[in-house]
């Protein structure tokens, strides 16, 4: 680094290792993934959480940034997720009155969802060779990104791939889901978000409410419901699972 | 104080006694989800939440994705693992992911219409 660019690049050394710089890239990284996602009329294959990670990983990358220095500024944004599981109460007592008499469809889809999600992913990438550090931060990839770094760090998983795991689903789920749905001709908007809540929590959820309101009223019952049964069960479960194996 | 600044301050005093409530049963659930199942109880017994709340709420529920970003970008952490391990991780999700949404989606459609079903047999 020499001549002139040598002042740029001590501004962006001097700028990368303060917490506004991930805050701030974060932020307009998401800008310029959400003005994509709405230049293409929502389509759900221009995901907008894609595109930011894309956008800031080919850039922390290419400046040679570590991740946890972004991570120093971008960890504000990440703390909301706790507030924003906490709100998810209010849409959720606003359709009280619906969820009360849709009790039993909401449990029964939770149960079979929840073991369709989990035992597909296990079993599929058990069959596949992969090792178990992976299969165990693999297991909550439906649930939420906090809930599914605390259950897999429970089972023996990586916190920070199981993140990653979790993520990679909610934007898959978000960009496959209304294919899917139209595949299996479910049309009731109630279904629709309850199972794009399970299957892609927070991110489905998302997209549930950019599409329908009741949608994303029962994708945030789906995705608060299932991760509650994970945080509790899966570790429950696999303590079982391996004091009946030994 | 302006809705959004006091919906907030209601979010993390409820996040906080989550928090606290996880920490004295010594449950293995997560703070937020203790605190969004508090929330739920007060707001029922209240008869629903207060206009200050529903615009914090809504506000971070509309833009839930922007708040998985940082852990997204974590996916550079974990390259070489992904490289060597991308075939099972990749049909694992896909397969795992398109399998849970129809599974959910058609119990719920399916039990709807058990259930209405079932009404309409009562009712006559």
């Amino acid at each position: 680094m020499s001549g002139a660019a040598q002042p740029f690049f001590e501004l962006w050394v001097y700028l990368a290792a303060t917490p506004l710089a991930g805050l701030a890239l974060t932020l307009v990284m998401y800008a310029a993934g959400w003005w994509c996602y709405a230049r293409s009329g929502m389509h759900p294959l221009a995901n907008p959480v894609l595109i930011a990670v894309a956008l800031i990983v080919s850039l922390l990358l290419a400046t040679g940034t570590a991740y946890q220095t972004y991570f120093d500024g971008a960890q504000f944004v990440h703390f909301l997720l706790g507030p924003a599981v906490v709100g998810l109460a209010v849409p959720l007592v606003r359709e009280w009155g619906s969820v009360r008499r849709l009790a039993l469809p909401i449990a029964g889809a939770l149960a079979v969802g929840s073991l369709v999600a989990l035992s597909s992913v296990v079993g599929l990438a058990a069959l596949l060779g992969a090792s178990p550090a992976t299969i165990l931060s693999l297991a909550p990839k439906s649930v939420t990104t906090p809930i599914a770094m605390g259950v897999a760090e429970k089972l023996g998983g990586l916190p920070a791939l199981a993140a990653v795991f979790a993520v990679t689903t909610g934007v898959l789920g978000a960009a496959i889901g209304k294919y899917v749905l139209d595949a299996c001709r479910v049309r009731d908007w109630r279904a629709r978000g309850f199972a794009l809540g399970l299957a892609a929590h927070g991110i489905g959820t998302a997209r549930a409410f950019q599409v329908n309101a009741d949608a994303g009223a029962y994708a945030g019952l789906a995705f608060g419901l299932h991760g509650l049964l994970a945080a509790i069960l899966m570790p429950l479960g696999y303590w079982l699972w391996t004091g009946l194996a030994s | 104080m302006s809705p959004l600044l006091a919906g907030l301050t209601w979010l993390l005093v409820f996040q906080s006694a989550g928090e606290a409530l996880v920490r004295l049963a010594g449950v293995p659930i997560p703070g937020p989800v203790a605190g969004m199942a508090l929330l739920t109880v007060a707001l029922l017994v209240r008869g629903g939440a207060p206009a200050a709340m529903s615009v914090a709420a809504d506000g971070l529920a509309r833009h839930l994705s922007l708040l998985f970003v940082p852990a997204g970008v974590g996916v550079m952490l974990h390259a070489a693992r992904l490289a060597s391990e991308w075939l099972p991780i990749v049909v694992a999700l896909g397969v795992s992911t398109v399998l849970a949404i129809a599974a959910t989606a058609l119990t719920f459609q399916w039990l709807v219409a058990r259930q209405r079903g079932s009404v309409v047999d009562e009712a006559q």
